[in-house]
């Protein structure tokens, strides 16, 4: 029953979860490594999502063969592709995100936003 | 020629990179590369919107791939505009951050800080003059990797700003690629004309109404959109002096463009939940003319005051969407040009004072106008173009705008257009009376070591913002007219 549910639509729905969770994380998470990760998550959520609409039942790899001929034989290698830029974007902004929390701690020695706040003054949001 | 829209984008970009070595062998020549590579793009944009006035709409084929399948760049008068507009303002922060090279410790990172704002003028031209959704996701990306970058340039407050910026800014562009994920897969086209005719076939609205439930916020964090504009004050404020004029000045803007092209090319009036969309919009456009002004009311910090007006002034912009007559489209995209000039300007007289005498609090501006005439005339005039006193482009793009909601009958529109000028003019005139009126606070020059400040580069952008506020004003029926030329057709009738 629970493969049947995931070929269908299910799979979004867990696509859906994880988006939540990453999004509720970083909301609530008071230490910004915590939130960077939760954000990393949010941004895994929707290239998964993007993957499984390029999943086809009896594709084959895009690849051209001379025993397949039509082309609704092979699984659509675009959202493959798109999703391999996303990854790349998704490690720039990570890599920058890690070297402003290094930045950060150099200068409070702690990621806590309370603590942090408590140190700089708080001047608005 | 013909290559022209790919060039505007290819030269800075190869420029930015080229930069890093050329830096190591000499500082100025890695500059002078890159400024001269701006400057290409200018000239070029120029060129090219003088083509699309008088031949029409330019599809330029990147690689010569057949329409659906590969990366395509549209030009229209609109965006023909935004570009020469982008390319303008970026070459003229390029010279003026020369200014500000002083808090570069070592020639690494002040060759790291031009490669990183020409990748920030790159984002945003590609973001202007593609027309693939994709290819607009990773330009937004470079615009905004670049943005937190130069925002973390601006001191200890510039980091912190920048790590929110960057929580939030993921999250929009996450959005962004989630509404992209659903528009592909009902349509299987990632070409903004080709995914345009698929949804005008009908029967998707379910799908579209959900992308545009994540698309709205995406395109509103990014430009800063009433409800959405928690990192914007800071960001601004604090992001490195001399990359602020662009980024305050132009970076919220081509967002705002990007949300017009979903709106109205790819969506179009057909959109079963359109009208909803727009009232939702104008809400959020509503409010947000209020609490911007209402906010920039109470700050000293002349960066914070400019700050809360930017959230102020995109909500006239996105007002003009959500009134959707060709006129409203044409206040709004004219309001987009003068605001630019009017943010970048002020941003550019804020930066040159706090050059001179190193103080960014207005209570500090006593009769400093002896000091700095011509800044003080471009701040002047910038201010009261923000409040709209003809024949400044402020008044102008005002008025399309008012007469516009006059015309469909959204009177409460017209009502909140007034009152937040009223508003506006509170803080302005304040800041008007501290530079004129206030007694002479006797500032002392800062003196830099080791420094030699470029007086011509300071002046030059102050200069070009004054001619460009009035000209603007002055030639508002050209700049309608060549507007109108893409426009006529577009939105509500």
């Amino acid at each position: 029953m629970i493969n049947a549910f995931l070929a269908q639509d299910g799979i979004y729905l867990l696509t859906v979860i994880l988006l939540g969770l990453g999004l509720a994380g970083i909301i609530v998470c008071n230490n910004y490594m915590k939130k960077l990760i939760c954000m990393n998550i949010m941004q895994v959520a929707v290239i998964f999502f993007f993957l499984c609409l390029g999943q086809k039942n009896g594709g084959t790899i895009p690849v051209a063969m001379d025993t397949i001929i039509h082309a609704a034989d092979y699984i659509n290698p675009l959202p493959h592709g798109l999703m391999l830029t996303a990854i790349v974007v998704s490690l720039g902004t990570t890599g920058v995100g890690l070297a402003l929390l290094t930045r950060i701690w150099e200068r409070f020695g702690t990621l806590e936003e309370d603590e942090i706040i408590q140190v700089k003054g708080e001047d608005e949001v | 020629m013909n290559n022209f829209p790919a060039l505007i984008v290819v030269c800075p970009l190869c420029a930015a990179l080229l930069n890093l070595v050329l830096n190591r062998i000499n500082e100025k020549l890695g500059k002078a590369v890159i400024v001269l590579s701006v400057a290409a793009s200018l000239i070029m944009s120029v060129f090219v919107l003088a083509q699309v006035i008088t031949t029409g709409t330019i599809h330029y084929h990147m690689g010569n791939y057949d329409m659906p399948l590969g990366i395509e760049f549209v030009i229209d008068t609109v965006n023909g505009l935004i570009v020469v507009l982008v390319s303008l303002i970026g070459f003229l922060t390029l010279l003026f951050s020369d200014n500000f090279g002083y808090k570069f410790k070592t020639r690494l990172t002040k060759g790291a800080a031009n490669t990183v704002l020409t990748l920030l003028i790159v984002g945003l031209l590609g973001m202007t003059l593609t027309g693939d959704v994709f290819n607009l996701y990773v330009f937004l990306e470079i615009t905004s990797l670049s943005a937190y970058c130069l925002i973390a340039l601006g001191g200890e407050r510039g980091i912190f700003s920048a790590f929110r910026y960057l929580l939030v800014g993921t999250v929009a562009a996450t959005f962004y690629l989630l509404g992209v994920a659903i528009l592909y897969g009902v349509t299987g086209t990632l070409n903004m004309a080709d995914m345009a005719d698929i949804l005008n076939e009908g029967g998707k609205d379910q799908a579209m109404l959900l992308a545009i439930c994540f698309l709205v916020p995406a395109f509103g964090i990014k430009m800063a959109l009433f409800p959405f504009h928690g990192w914007q004050p800071s960001a601004y404020s604090y992001s490195e002096a001399g990359a602020a004029p662009l980024i305050t000045g132009v970076m919220g803007k081509i967002p705002a463009y990007a949300m017009f092209r979903y709106l109205y090319c790819i969506y179009g009036t057909d959109f079963k939940y359109f009208n909803s969309i727009l009232v939702i919009v104008g809400v959020f456009s509503v409010f947000g003319m209020l609490y911007g002004s209402i906010r920039a009311i109470a700050q000293t910090d002349i960066r914070k005051i400019l700050a809360y007006s930017s959230v102020a002034q995109i909500g006239y912009i996105s007002l003009g969407f959500a009134i959707g007559t060709p006129i409203a489209l044409c206040g709004a995209f004219l309001h987009m040009l003068g605001h630019a000039f009017m943010k970048g300007g002020l941003f550019f007289c804020t930066g040159a004072i706090r050059h001179k005498f190193g103080t960014v609090n207005i209570e500090d501006f006593g009769r400093i106008y002896k000091k700095m005439p011509l800044t003080c005339g471009t701040l002047t005039i910038a201010a009261l173009s923000m409040v709209g006193i003809p024949p400044t482009v402020g008044f102008f793009s005002k008025w399309y705008l008012g007469s516009a909601a006059a015309m469909q009958g959204e009177w409460i529109y017209l009502a909140v257009l007034v009152i937040s000028s009223l508003l506006n003019a509170i803080y302005f005139f304040r800041l008007i009376e501290k530079v004129f009126i206030n007694e002479d606070k006797s500032l002392k020059e800062r003196v830099y070591d080791e420094f030699k400040t470029c007086g011509w580069k300071l002046v030059l952008p102050v200069v070009v913002c004054f001619i460009a506020i009035l000209g603007l004003g002055l030639a508002n029926v050209k700049i309608i007219d060549i507007l109108m030329l893409s426009l006529k057709g577009v939105g509500l009738c």
